[in-house]
C-alpha cells in the first residue's frame, strides 16, 4: 500500500502546491488534500490555535486537522525563505512548532527547513529530504523533482494567462475575454491565501467576476517589471511578499493602469501592517488609484463586506465616466 | 546639528554618554508618557506594532524640544523591526518633519553607507576616538543594567515601600543634569549604595518569576506599566531574559561578526523551536525553560499586539508549561490596556505562585516525616 502524504489546503498551498503534489506522486505517494475551507474547518481551526494567531494560521490548522486521521504524513515544511536574502513571515518560519504544540494526536510531519537565505547551495539536499519520507532512491528523487518543476512552471504561466487557483482549482477569472476599455479594471492584492480562498475572502473574486469587472493580478504584470521597480526601493525588502507587492505599487504609480486596487489584508497581519501602508502610499497618493482594504477575520460579516465593494465598485464607475469632463464654466 | 533617538528602557543613559564623549549636541527625549503614546497613535499606521507608536511620539516630543536629527537603528528580517527605520522617515515625512535621519542598518556587504553614516553621526573620521567612546558607553549601560538589577534584589525586600523608587526615580531625573562618562558613573556608584543600605524586612517569603517576550515591551517601563515596581511590592523579585547590555552586544558586536553569547538559551529552545524565527521567539522559549530549570516560581511573556514571533512562542508555552512544571501568564500590550484588569491579573498570579509554593512545601514536609 502507498504512502498517504497529507496537504492542508493554507498558507503557501496556493503557491505551490502544484509542486508538491507532482513531487510526491511521482515518488508513488498516495496524496490526499485536505477539503476547501469551510465552517466546520475554521471552526476547528479557531478552537485550536492561540487567539492571537491570525485568520490564516488557524483556518490552516484546521486543514490539519481535517487531514489527521487520514495520512500518514502531514507536509508542514517549514519555510524560512525561498530567495537570496529575503524572508517569508516569521509565523511560516515557526509553523512546524505551532502546529505541533496546538493540535494533538498529529501523524508525524514533514517539517524539512526550506532556507535558501544565504544561497540556494542546499536546494539538492532540502529536496532529497523532502523525498527520503517516501523513498531512498535519490534518482527517482530527482526525476520527481524535475516533473514536478515542469508541473510547478505550467502553474505559475496559467496564473500568468488569468487562470486563477480559486480553492485550488484553475480557474479562467475573467472568461478568456481580452480587456476591454470600457469596462472596469481592478487589481486584487493580498496574500494568496486571503485571495484564492474563497471562504475567508467572501467569496471576493466571483463576486467581481459577477459585477463585470476584469480583474487582474500582481503575477499577470509579469516579474520582470516587478523586480525591476522593487529594486528602486530605499532599503531591500526582506519579505519576498512584501518586495512583489511594493514593486507592483511603483509599477502602478507609474503606469496607471488600472481603474481601481482592492487589498485583502487579515487582521493583525504583521506584513500587511508595514506593506499596506507603504502600497496605499504609492499607488493612491502618487499613483492616484483608488484604493479599497478590506481587512477580515474570523467575525468579519459578509453584508458589510459586499456593501463596501459596491460602494467602491460605484465610486469608480463615476469617475471612469464624469470625471474627464471638464466643465463648460469659467 | 542635535541628534536624538528613540526611548528603550535604560538605553538612553549609554547613548547620552557615548554621544557626548564624542561632543555631539543631543536631545533626549522627555520619559515616554501617555502624551508620547498619543502623539505616536496619531501618526502612525493602525495596526503597526506598539514599539513604533512609541517611538513616533518620542520623536516628535524631541523635535519639538529642537532635535534636527534621528539616529534609528536597523535589522534585516524577518521581524517587522527591519522596516522601522524606512516606516518611520516615511511617516515623519507625511507629518510635516523635515528632518535628517541617521540609519544605523547592519551593513549586508555596503560597509561603506554603514561607516559613513557613523562617521556622520559622531562627527568625527578617528576611529579611535569613536572606540574610546563606545567603550565608555558600554561601561555606563552594564553599570546601568548592574542597578538595575539591584533594584529587582531590593524592591520585594524592602521595609519601607517605596524607598528603592524613590533612589531610583531620583537617579532618572539627575541623569539629564550631569555630562559625560564620569558624571554619570559616580551618579550610578552614589544611587547604588543608597539602594544597597535600603533596609530589609526578612519575614516576608520572596517569590521569584521570570519575564519573558519582546525585548521593548519587557525593557520600557512605560509600556509594561512598570511591571517590575508592581510585581516588586507584590513581594516578587523578578529577573528579565533580555536586558539592554545583552541586546547591545548582541546586535552590535556579536551578531554582524556571526558570533554569539546565547547558545545556552537556543540549546534550551532546541527542543520546542529549531531555528530562529526572527525577533526575539527562541530566547523567549530557551529562557522559559532555563528559568524553570533554576527554580523559578512561574513566568510571565509580555509582548505588543500582533508580534509575530511571540504569537509563534505563545503558542508553544503551554508546553513548556506541561513539560517543566511552571505556572505561565501571558500579558498582551496596546495602546488600550487598561491598568485595573492588568494588575488585577498579576495580583492573581501572584497568589497563584504563592500557593502553589505552599503546597509543595508542604507534601516537602510530609515526606521528610
Amino acid at each position: 500500500m502507498s504512502i498517504k502524504v497529507g496537504i492542508p489546503r493554507g498558507l503557501w498551498f496556493y503557491d505551490y502546491y502544484p509542486l508538491w503534489k507532482t513531487f510526491y506522486e511521482c515518488l508513488d505517494a498516495e496524496v490526499i488534500i485536505s477539503k476547501p475551507t469551510n465552517r466546520k474547518i475554521l471552526d476547528q481551526g479557531v478552537k485550536n490555535t492561540v487567539d492571537e494567531a491570525c485568520l490564516p494560521v488557524k483556518i490552516f490548522n484546521g486543514h490539519v486537522i481535517d487531514l489527521k486521521d487520514r495520512a500518514d504524513y502531514i507536509f508542514v515544511p517549514k519555510m524560512m525563505s525561498a530567495y537570496e536574502r529575503e524572508y517569508i513571515c516569521p509565523k511560516f518560519c515557526g509553523l512546524p512548532e505551532m502546529v505541533l504544540h496546538s493540535i494533538e494526536g498529529l501523524p508525524p510531519l514533514i517539517d524539512v527547513e526550506i532556507n535558501f537565505n544565504k544561497s540556494r547551495k542546499n536546494m539538492a539536499d532540502t529536496i532529497y529530504k523532502f523525498g527520503f519520507y517516501i523513498i531512498k532512491d535519490k534518482r527517482k528523487i530527482n526525476r520527481a523533482y524535475c516533473e514536478a518543476l515542469k508541473n510547478y512552471r505550467d502553474y505559475k504561466n496559467a496564473i500568468k494567462k488569468g487562470i486563477l487557483p480559486i480553492d485550488g482549482d484553475l480557474t479562467e477569472i475573467n472568461g478568456g475575454k481580452i480587456y476591454d476599455r470600457k469596462i472596469k479594471k481592478i487589481m486584487v492584492i493580498g496574500h494568496t491565501y486571503n485571495i484564492y480562498d474563497s471562504y475567508s475572502s467572501m467569496n471576493l473574486l466571483n463576486k467581481l467576476k459577477k459585477n463585470g469587472v476584469h480583474i487582474i493580478v500582481p503575477e499577470m504584470i509579469g516579474f520582470e517589471h516587478i523586480n525591476r521597480h522593487a529594486a528602486t526601493l530605499d532599503k531591500k525588502m526582506f519579505w519576498s511578499f512584501g518586495r512583489k507587492l511594493l514593486g507592483t505599487s511603483i509599477y502602478l504609480a507609474e503606469t496607471r493602469d488600472v481603474d481601481g486596487v482592492i487589498y485583502i489584508s487579515s487582521f493583525g497581519c504583521g506584513i500587511d501592517s508595514i506593506i499596506q501602508y507603504l502600497f496605499e502610499k504609492k499607488s493612491r497618493k502618487e499613483g492616484e488609484i483608488p484604493f479599497l482594504l478590506l481587512t477580515i477575520d474570523e467575525h468579519t460579516g459578509e453584508a458589510g463586506i459586499n456593501t463596501r465593494i459596491e460602494a467602491f465598485l460605484d465610486m469608480i464607475e463615476w469617475r471612469k465616466r464624469y470625471e474627464n469632463n471638464i466643465s463648460t464654466y469659467g | 546639528m542635535k541628534i536624538t533617538f528613540p526611548h528603550m528602557g535604560n538605553q538612553y543613559v549609554a547613548t547620552k554618554v557615548l554621544l557626548e564623549e564624542l561632543g555631539v549636541d543631543l536631545v533626549i527625549p522627555p520619559p515616554c508618557s501617555k502624551n508620547t503614546l498619543n502623539i505616536g497613535v496619531k501618526y502612525s499606521p493602525e495596526s503597526i506594532c506598539l514599539p513604533l507608536k512609541v517611538n513616533m511620539g518620542n520623536y516628535i516630543q524631541s523635535i519639538n524640544r529642537g532635535a534636527d536629527t534621528i539616529v534609528i537603528t536597523g535589522s534585516c528580517g524577518p521581524c517587522r523591526f527591519g522596516y522601522y527605520s524606512i516606516i518611520q522617515k516615511e511617516l515623519l515625512s507625511e507629518a510635516g518633519y523635515d528632518i535628517d535621519i541617521i540609519l544605523l542598518d547592519p551593513p549586508q556587504g555596503d560597509y561603506k553607507t554603514f561607516f559613513d553614516n557613523i562617521f556622520k553621526l559622531t562627527g568625527t573620521k578617528n576611529p579611535y576616538k569613536i572606540i574610546r567612546a563606545l567603550k565608555k558607553a558600554v561601561t555606563v549601560i552594564n553599570a546601568v543594567d548592574d542597578l538595575e538589577s539591584v533594584t529587582y534584589y531590593k524592591r520585594p525586600r524592602e521595609k519601607a515601600k517605596g524607598d528603592v523608587d524613590r533612589y531610583y526615580d531620583a537617579f532618572h531625573r539627575g541623569i539629564r543634569t550631569v555630562y559625560g562618562c564620569r558624571e554619570v558613573l559616580q551618579l550610578i556608584k552614589t544611587t547604588r549604595e543608597k539602594i544597597l543600605s535600603v533596609e530589609e524586612d526578612t519575614t516576608e517569603e520572596i517569590i521569584k518569576i521570570g519575564i519573558i517576550g519582546e525585548i521593548y515591551t519587557i525593557i520600557e517601563p512605560f509600556v509594561n506599566l512598570n511591571i517590575e515596581k508592581k510585581l516588586g511590592d507584590l513581594g516578587v523579585e523578578i529577573d528579565k531574559s533580555l536586558k539592554v547590555s545583552r541586546w547591545l552586544k548582541e546586535h552590535l558586536f556579536l551578531n554582524p561578526l556571526g558570533l554569539t553569547s546565547e547558545r545556552k538559551t537556543w540549546e534550551a529552545s532546541e527542543p520546542y523551536l529549531k531555528t530562529m524565527i526572527g525577533g526575539h521567539a527562541r530566547e523567549t522559549i530557551g529562557y522559559a525553560v532555563r528559568y524553570a530549570k533554576e527554580g523559578f516560581d512561574g513566568v510571565i511573556q509580555i509582548y505588543p499586539l500582533t508580534c509575530m514571533p511571540e504569537i509563534v512562542a505563545q503558542s508553544i508555552l503551554p508546553t513548556i508549561e506541561k513539560d517543566h512544571n511552571i505556572p505561565y501568564l501571558c500579558l498582551i500590550m496596546d495602546e488600550m490596556t487598561g491598568e485595573a484588569g492588568y494588575m488585577t491579573r498579576l495580583e492573581a498570579f501572584v497568589d497563584l505562585l504563592r500557593r502553589r509554593k505552599g503546597i509543595n512545601e508542604g507534601e516537602k514536609l510530609l515526606f521528610g516525616y
